[in-house]
């Protein structure tokens, strides 16, 4: 159920984050989410995309070096409390979330959450029994 | 500046008594070398040349040279002249490729050595009625024991204090009243710095003088620890190699450094004929020991360029001086008064799982030495977690400080981005402006 996140390194310097987005727009695909991890010296992007795998093509020609994972896409009611409930539920499962971003839909009233964890399968299986939805990489297309 | 000197009749000897002296020495040691050390043995028999053919210092040029590659396949015990039950200790340098040098001294060795550095003290002013205090790191390193058994020698009072812990040397500097500072002359600057931002003016800084080696520094440098220390700031020149500090030192006159060609013999040679080059000539400087026992190298290629000189000295020393180096005809670098090596780089990162694909960048930003290890990392190895990477970087960093002794900045990138200029990548960019 799992959904594709492209994962990018880039220096952390000037301009390093406009030359991915510019590759990407260059050849037509669309970025969901984004969010960007960054030290001293690099920055990691992680990129929810229409199109990973052209994505992934795209940017490999480029030296850049890439990196396709999977991770929990969760879809929450865009109120107050929703996120906190879903990490509650992470936590009491003794779920440790690596990291998350979230966004919003254009139409719908639902925020979508991006979940890094060690294991989506039992992430995926602690939220859906606690009522949540996950999202799927058809559900991406369709955003 | 009223001369004193450690051993006089040596250190002002007429060149020709020097001459006999040596030749005498190398004609013993080229004996004693060819019956103890089969690794040497075996390079004079290749070269055709027997202890019988060498009867002064004219003859040395037909001896074989020895090389760091030589110490690195003779390593640990092929280049050894005594049974270690004579030896005393050890000292270690990091070689080309990893394997370490490591030299062997007897109580004799290390005596000599001793004298050596006790000349160097003496040559700045020196006396018993002196405090020392040694900043040089002890341990493996040459630098501080060296100067620490130079100092004893002398019969200053030694503060060991080996190296870093600035506000505690700052702290026995001026609680104990130093007047002689070794250490590397970037340390110097350093300690010089700090003490300036504390509100300390020359004058209130009890140190005369200091002895900076174990690295490259300009005249620039040197005025400008003479400044902001209140004192003269002196040269010395050695090897692991060939002992340690005090193979050469400087004398008042600040214009070279006068070898201790009692026991070690300068030559300057062609580096690409190997063949000897008049009095004055740039070429590689090449160390014969004359005395040496536990490790006496014959004719050892140092691989720094520098000049030789006879010219009489102001301070009454006859010994030969030779010129700061003006550089290497390898690729060793020298960060923070450590011998580094690329191939050293290369070795560290295959062993961990790399490509050997890496920039070294070399600055000096305050007076000290930075070293940047740009690293590219492969597909496989880069995750999406930045503390993975942060773990990476870390553990080649430490791996890196295990071959080196020094701790560099360890920087992974992306493959492919270290710059190759005609498909050659540049592996050493060193921004330190130094001759």
């Amino acid at each position: 159920m799992a959904i594709k996140q492209l994962t990018v390194f880039v220096l952390n310097q000037k301009g390093s984050v406009v030359s991915v987005t510019d590759i990407l727009s260059k050849n037509n695909i669309n970025l969901r989410a984004l969010s960007i991890a960054e030290t001293q010296d690099f920055g990691i992007l992680r990129l929810i995309v229409n199109d990973e795998a052209t994505a992934e093509k795209v940017l490999a020609e480029q030296g850049y070096l890439i990196k396709i994972i999977d991770v929990v896409g969760l879809k929450i009611g865009d109120a107050p409390g929703k996120l906190s409930e879903a990490l509650g539920v992470l936590d009491k499962e003794n779920i440790n979330v690596e990291y998350l971003y979230a966004f919003m839909a254009r139409t719908e009233k639902h925020a979508y959450v991006v979940l890094r964890v060690e294991d989506n399968a039992v992430a995926e299986a602690a939220l859906t029994s606690a009522g949540f939805k996950m999202i799927t990489e058809a559900d991406i297309c369709k955003l | 500046m009223a001369q004193n000197y450690y051993q006089k009749e040596i250190e002002t000897m007429a060149p020709e008594d020097m001459k006999k002296l040596q030749s005498e020495k190398l004609v013993k040691q080229v004996k004693h070398v060819y019956e103890n050390v089969a690794y040497y043995r075996d390079l004079m028999d290749k070269k055709g040349v027997k202890p019988e053919d060498i009867h002064g210092v004219e003859d040395l040029h037909k001896l074989p040279f020895l090389t760091k590659a030589d110490l690195r396949d003779a390593y640990p015990y092929g280049l050894l002249a005594k049974p270690l039950e004579d030896c005393v200790r050890i000292q270690s340098t990091s070689g080309t490729t990893g394997r370490r040098v490591v030299a062997f001294y007897t109580q004799k060795d290390i005596d000599l050595w001793e004298d050596c550095c006790a000349r160097a003290i003496v040559a700045v002013g020196g006396t018993k009625k002196d405090v020392c205090q040694v900043a040089y790191g002890y341990g493996l390193f040459t630098g501080g024991p060296g100067l620490n058994g130079g100092s004893h020698k002398v019969g200053c009072l030694t503060l060991p204090l080996s190296s870093g812990n600035t506000e505690r040397q700052i702290q026995f500097m001026n609680d104990l009243g130093a007047t002689i500072l070794c250490c590397t002359p970037s340390y110097a600057a350093y300690i010089g710095e700090t003490l300036k931002e504390q509100g300390y003016k020359p004058e209130d800084i009890p140190l005369k003088a200091g002895i900076f080696g174990a690295e490259p520094w300009t005249e620039e440098m040197r005025r400008g620890i003479e400044e902001t220390l209140g004192i003269k700031a002196y040269d010395i020149y050695g090897l692991t190699e060939t002992s340690g500090p005090g193979v050469a030192f400087e004398c008042s006159e600040q214009t070279g450094m006068h070898v201790n060609e009692d026991h070690f013999y300068a030559e300057i040679i062609d580096p690409d004929t190997g063949e000897v080059l008049p009095e004055g000539s740039k070429g590689e400087l090449v160390f014969t020991s004359l005395d040496k026992e536990a490790f006496p190298l014959l004719r050892y290629r140092t691989r720094d360029i520098c000049v030789l000189s006879r010219k009489k000295c102001s301070c009454g020393r006859t010994l030969v001086k030779m010129a700061k180096p003006m550089g290497r005809t390898d690729d060793m670098l020298i960060i923070r008064g450590v011998n580094v090596f690329p191939s050293q780089i290369e070795t560290v990162l295959l062993k961990e799982g790399y490509q050997p694909n890496y920039q070294i960048v070399v600055d000096r930003v305050k007076n000290n030495d930075t070293f940047d290890v740009h690293v590219e990392m492969t597909a496989e190895q880069f995750t999406d977690k930045v503390s993975d990477v942060l773990k990476m970087e870390k553990a080649l960093a430490a791996a890196l400080k295990t071959m080196l002794g020094i701790n560099p900045a360890v920087h992974l990138v992306a493959p492919k981005t270290i710059v190759r200029s005609e498909g050659k990548a540049v592996r050493v960019i060193d921004k330190r402006k130094l001759v």
